[in-house]
């Protein structure tokens, strides 16, 4: 291939000749080639582009990551799994070992669900790759040639799942720090209702980059709830791409609560596509150190009579830097929407930083939309009502962050799974804030 | 009980208060009178805590406590209450679980045991009646949509779980409709007895007709000018605040 010599491609030129040098074959060669082809083109996101221009996670990447190819699974038993489980959260268990699916260590699900690894596909493998596609973001294009033994899950019609099934990634790096490109796909059923939580677990604390894609095609009049946690290690780097088709009479509701990483960068993607659909989108960032979470959404309203709500909150302290950017877009076709977004962040330090974006692009006319962010600091006339009753001031600040981050925490529906979320909001807003 | 000596304080660089004195006895009501801006509720903040304004000279001796000296929080668990002029709305924190929260702090501080749920519960229903409040108001967030009249009883009821030694009720009276006015002035009155004190800041005599102070207090430009019995407050109510000015211009001529 001719060589690239633009700086900001430098990774992609990199692993690409690689790529090259053994030509893709087998079930997934023509998407592989098409996103080489694409990668080779335009390069991984540099600080210049509008889409990253916050985010410099392609320049983090340069410095940390020196193998950009799949990572092996890693050895690891029940014993040392279950160390990581959220506690009496009852949920069947879907593990991806570094990417790749662990039929041993995930548990069996119930009848209704059939789990297959991405390498043993036959007809579904036409379906990967058309909810995120390499043109959307060139991230989910590099997981698009990287990707192995992910994993498809399907849900029958009409199945209601009594329990969450909680996708675990199990990640670890050797020395060297390399990448993870975990790809899923799940669609479900009509009428189908299920929650899906997704935690990433670090092993240790060396530096990996984890670079997700999962595809979500929600089955008609289904309900589907997909939460998940970014609570990894302080060198994790994370960028997921999540793209959601939601059909007629069907609702997906989105929550992130994002603790740790050194970087992390969500692109959320729903489209509904009829009438009569939801899309719910919500997040809560509590950051410190350095650490620096970027939320990108987009929830795209192309037919009438359909809603979108979203939600995020962050509260950030020491220097880390939080980045929202929420974008609605309302075709001409979906007269009658209902859309409405809100980011509200507090700032505990001088040297916290946000930057918040709403981007409302409506083209019918007959529509209801709403946007707002705030930025500010703790209130401190609600503090000295609070201190001025007794209550200590470290107490008073953790009551009052509490209650900001909380409006969100009752988004989730799994009791067990939420009380989990608010014990790690609360350990981390009552110990050192943020 | 409290010592206020030569008080002087500011905010902004901005001197409010200028040398106060006032000498407060357990068991006694203490009214303070005065026209706007001369320095009522700089005075309430000032023995509460509000950290923005500065005292510059002069001291407050609570209980042979320099209270000055303490954090806001300790200033409660020492029996100090601020009834605020406009209490503040938090979203998201339960009244329910701000008072407890409290309450078990305030008692943390003097060495006692925790209220367990089922006596904290039955607390709150004793008070509960005192001001008649409902307890639906309780279980929403902290005053959040709460009327004016709602916000105040909802002061007076925190006032009577925490059982204060020292009251300072600011302008709780404001805007008060009559009926709100006696069941917030009921309260008051009940809370009552030989051993707590109460400092009632206000701008009219209207209150003074339901909770009887033993003391009227006239703070005028950061000074207590006149002091005298109830009959000052009628005075002032008959007559308004121009001859309490007169008379401290011709003083100081």
């Amino acid at each position: 291939m001719s060589a690239v010599t633009k700086k900001d491609t430098s990774l992609s030129s990199s692993f690409l000749d690689s790529f090259y040098a053994q030509k893709p074959s087998g079930l997934f060669a023509g998407l592989r080639e098409e996103a080489a082809k694409l990668l080779t083109h335009k390069g991984l996101p540099s600080a210049k582009d509008e889409e990253y221009k916050f985010t410099p996670i392609t320049k983090k990447i340069e410095g940390n990551i020196s193998r950009f190819g799949h990572s092996s699974p890693f050895d690891i038993d029940r014993t040392e799994l279950e160390k990581h489980l959220v506690e009496g959260l009852d949920a069947h268990l879907l593990v991806l070992n570094n990417g790749f699916y662990d039929k041993n260590l995930s548990t069996e699900m119930p009848k209704g669900v059939r789990i297959t690894s991405l390498k043993d596909l036959g007809d579904d493998a036409n379906k990967i790759a058309k909810i995120v596609t390499a043109e959307k973001d060139p991230y989910a294009g590099l997981n698009q040639l990287a990707f192995q033994a992910g994993v498809f899950v399907s849900l029958d019609d009409k199945l209601v799942l009594d329990k969450p099934v909680l996708i675990l990634h199990l990640a670890k790096s050797d020395e060297k720090g390399q990448t993870i490109h975990p790809r899923i796909y799940i669609e479900t059923g009509k009428f189908v209702e299920a929650t899906f939580i997704e935690q990433t677990i670090a092993v240790d604390d060396q530096v990996y980059f984890i670079n997700s894609v999962e595809e979500i095609k929600v089955g008609e009049g289904a309900h589907i709830h997909h939460y998940k946690i970014q609570d990894e290690n302080k060198q994790t780097l994370e960028l997921s791409n999540t793209g959601v088709d939601v059909p007629k009479d069907a609702t997906f509701t989105s929550f992130v609560l994002s603790l740790q990483s050194q970087m992390t960068r969500n692109n959320l993607s729903l489209n509904l596509l009829d009438s009569n659909c939801e899309g719910n989108m919500y997040g809560i960032y509590l950051l410190n150190g350095k650490s620096h979470v970027d939320n990108h959404t987009n929830v795209d309203h192309t037919k009438p009579h359909a809603e979108s709500n979203e939600l995020y909150k962050g509260i950030l302290t020491d220097s880390s830097r939080g980045v929202f950017n929420g974008k609605i877009f309302v075709r001409q076709d979906a007269q009658k929407t209902n859309a409405f977004q809100q980011n509200n962040n507090i700032l505990l330090s001088e040297d916290a930083i946000v930057n918040t974006k709403p981007q409302l692009e409506i083209w019918a006319d007959d529509v209801k939309c709403s946007h707002g962010c705030t930025t500010g600091q703790l209130d401190d006339e609600a503090l000295f009502y609070l201190r001025s009753r007794g209550i200590s001031k470290e107490n008073a600040r953790a009551l009052l962050l509490y209650a900001f981050a909380g409006e969100v925490l009752e988004k989730i529906e799994n009791e067990t799974f939420r009380k989990y979320c608010i014990q790690l909001v609360q350990e981390r807003l009552g110990s050192k804030g943020g | 009980m409290l010592t206020i000596k030569n008080l002087h304080a500011s905010i902004e660089g901005t001197p409010i208060l200028r040398g106060i004195n006032l000498e407060i006895k357990p068991g006694e009501i203490h009214a303070i009178m005065g026209p706007n801006g001369s320095g009522k509720s700089t005075l309430a903040s000032v023995l509460a805590g509000r950290e923005e304004y500065e005292v510059t000279e002069g001291e407050v001796i609570y209980k042979g406590k320099d209270l000055l000296d303490l954090s806001p929080e300790d200033r409660a668990r020492e029996g100090v209450f601020l009834a605020f002029q406009y209490p503040v709305e938090i979203p998201g924190v339960s009244s329910t679980n701000f008072l407890r929260t409290a309450v078990n702090q305030v008692r943390e501080y003097r060495g006692q045991e925790p209220l367990d749920a089922v006596k904290f519960l039955s607390l709150m229903k004793e008070k509960m009646k005192l001001v008649e409040i409902d307890q639906k108001l309780l279980s929403r967030s902290l005053n959040e949509g709460f009327s004016g009249g709602e916000k105040k009883r909802n002061e007076i009821f925190q006032m009577a779980i925490l059982d204060p030694a020292l009251s300072i009720l600011d302008e709780t009276d404001s805007g008060l409709d009559i009926d709100a006015l006696k069941v917030v002035a009921n309260g008051v009155n009940q809370l009552r007895s030989s051993d707590n004190a109460t400092i009632v800041v206000t701008h009219y005599q209207r209150l003074l007709d339901y909770i009887v102070p033993d003391f009227v207090h006239v703070l005028f430009e950061g000074r207590i000018v006149k002091s005298g019995d109830k009959s000052l407050a009628l005075e002032l109510e008959d007559k308004g605040y121009d001859w309490i000015k007169d008379e401290v211009a011709n003083t100081a001529v």
